[in-house]
């Protein structure tokens, strides 16, 4: 299969940036493009310069006395206190000048990912810089001052009418998004995460599933710590394929957080690059079955720039090109650029060769929990196939 | 956290020559599983559970008779003398209540006068609450030598780093009763830094524990 894709960049995506020893660093966007770049499979052609959303965009999913408060931080002009109440100027998303900016940036290239499948010059686009996925209505949260999905759904519902479904693949629960369409039936969420018992924000417990009109359409898979490639990729893929038939979207957005890996500083997660590879491939065949090939696909969390999200971002690329994951050895001159600043030995492979993390001990315990639970998240589901079909 | 600060002060009450028929009525309407009995000055004289309604109502296998039994004034099958508590008594105490005395709901009086119910749901939901899980956070769990003085110390540490604590719960270390486990959930999706200065504090942080060590 060979599609056609395009690929959101701008240089501006690191002008969002906390403070030099913050874990959210935009660099890791810059490093997957010159990634792709010496594998041969990223073209100027394919790059899509992105758009600044507007204010009335950023409306549509955030309030207007936050979105002033945001300004005023921007230019140094929020007291401490101020702040607090928006949750700006916290040790996760402290104040920055230029915040507004560029926060609006990551926004409008998620907007120009989807105007640009959705008026049909490609079959699927990817913006590495979005994927801010804790942003509220009125509060910073979780490293994200602007939530670009839940703008970007908003911005699908009302130009577009088209029925989305979000799918969540970041360690972190898709909190922003999931409460921004919680009483809304015509966006379905979807989020597989590291169960909230001890990691941020705690929420996306299987009974999450939505509110009035929205009730049935919200989906949670709180995975154990320490889950593994096996039952991640087990659970993530029956889960979306019942999902995806119950609901049958017009339009896929992933968002593709990477910070699942064995090597992410922030999760407990124990995955290795065998999910990345999948994780696209599955929203990939499902956006061409039931969407027209639509998907827009975001960036996310991944707090291991140098050795986990290069690699694991590449590979949704390379899906959305020709659906065949990078195999073998990483580009020398990438390897040999980057080695220099790098604190960390990069890898050499596309895959994390067998035995690179410890055994661990409870893996038959987390597999059967985690099987219960994607029980428990597709109940409803499950409940209408069992009765109603009977009749 | 006091009685008053959790109570629901909208209750339904019956009175003595209230009918089972009512009551049954009520507890199906209002969701709900619990009937203080109360006379002309709202004091308490009774309780009636779902459960004493049940058993007082026909059968369902005995369809087509008539339930002469529902007519019968509540105060035949009420619960008698009732125990209340004060709006500025302790949930804690409640709790106790609750567990001592296999009940799942009491009535909280003023001057003998009837202001507000408790029931096991409300106290589940002030547990939540208290262990902090219903707002955004991370949760670390810290071992240290069960002796005074020691939690002052270790939220010092967290009081280093701009970051909010939500709770604090401290637990018996089991395997060994020299030592404690507090439990602190804070307000932020980075808690390494947090962690670092624990540890160079000198305390053992027993979670997060990075993948593939024991669990």
């Amino acid at each position: 299969m060979s599609c056609h894709a395009g690929f959101v960049f701008s240089d501006k995506f690191t002008t969002y940036r906390f403070r030099d020893d913050h874990p959210f660093n935009q660099m890791r966007v810059i490093l997957t493009k010159e990634l792709l770049e010496n594998s041969q499979a990223l073209l100027d052609t394919h790059l899509i310069s992105p758009r600044y959303a507007t204010e009335d965009e950023l409306a549509l999913a955030h309030s207007k006395t936050y979105l002033q408060a945001v300004q005023k931080a921007s230019k140094g002009m929020l007291s401490e206190e101020e702040g607090m109440e928006f949750g700006i100027g916290t040790e996760d998303t402290p104040m920055f000048e230029g915040m507004h900016e560029a926060s609006k940036l990551l926004v409008g290239s998620t907007l120009s990912a989807i105007d640009a499948v959705l008026e049909g010059h490609v079959q699927h686009a990817l913006n590495l810089g979005g994927g801010l996925h804790h942003g509220f209505e009125r509060k910073a949260s979780g490293f994200c001052i602007y939530n670009d999905g839940a703008v970007g759904i908003k911005y699908i519902r009302k130009k577009y009418d088209y029925k989305v479904l979000y799918v969540d693949t970041d360690a972190h629960h898709g909190d922003g998004v999931q409460w921004a369409f919680y009483d809304d039936p015509n966006v379905c969420t979807f989020s597989i995460h590291e169960t909230g018992r001890y990691l941020f924000p705690g929420t996306g417990n299987v009974n999450e599933r939505g509110l009035k009109e929205g009730y049935g359409y919200s989906f949670n898979l709180p995975i154990d710590a320490f889950t593994e490639d096996g039952s991640f990729l087990h659970v993530y893929e029956s889960a979306l394929r019942e999902v995806v038939e119950f609901f049958k979207p017009d339009v896929i957005v992933t968002q593709n957080g990477a910070d699942a890996h064995f090597l992410d500083p922030l999760t407990h997660l124990s995955s290795t690059m065998k999910i990345y590879e999948r994780i696209p491939q599955v929203a990939h065949e499902l956006a061409h079955k039931y969407c027209d090939g639509r998907w827009i696909a975001l960036g996310g969390g991944g707090y291991d720039i140098w050795r986990v999200v290069p690699r694991a971002w590449s590979q949704i690329w390379k899906i959305m090109l020709d659906d065949t994951p990078f195999e073998g050895n990483l580009p020398e001159n990438w390897l040999e650029k980057w080695q220099k600043e790098s604190p960390v030995p990069l890898p050499e492979y596309w895959h994390d060769p067998d035995g690179s993390y410890k055994p661990i001990p409870r893996r038959k315990e987390i597999e059967e929990k985690n099987e219960k639970i994607l029980e428990k998240s597709l109940q409803l589901i499950l409940n209408q196939k069992r009765f109603n079909n009977s009749f | 956290m006091l009685v008053e600060e959790v109570m629901k002060t909208d209750v339904i009450t019956l009175t003595a020559k209230d009918t089972i028929e009512t009551a049954l009525k009520l507890l199906h309407e209002h969701h709900i599983r619990h009937l203080p009995i109360v006379d002309e000055e709202k004091r308490v004289i009774g309780i009636v559970s779902d459960r004493d309604v049940r058993d007082a109502s026909p059968s369902i296998f005995e369809k087509g008779t008539s339930p002469e039994e529902l007519k019968n004034p509540i105060e035949s099958i009420m619960t008698y003398p009732v125990t209340t508590v004060h709006p500025l008594d302790f949930v804690e105490e409640v709790a106790s209540i609750f567990y001592e005395q296999e009940i799942a709901c009491v009535p909280v009086t003023r001057n003998d006068i009837l202001v507000g119910i408790i029931t096991e749901k409300d106290m589940l939901y002030t547990l939540i609450q208290l262990t902090g899980t219903h707002v955004q956070s991370s949760q670390i769990e810290v071992k240290v030598i069960n002796k005074p003085g020691i939690l002052p110390q270790v939220t010092q540490v967290f009081g280093k780093r701009k970051v909010n604590i939500s709770s604090v719960l401290i637990y018996p270390y089991k395997p060994d009763p020299k030592y404690k486990i507090i439990v602190v959930r804070i307000q932020t999706m980075n808690p390494l830094p947090t962690i670092e200065d624990l540890k160079s504090a000198g305390y053992e942080v027993l979670w997060p524990k990075m993948p593939g060590m024991q669990s």
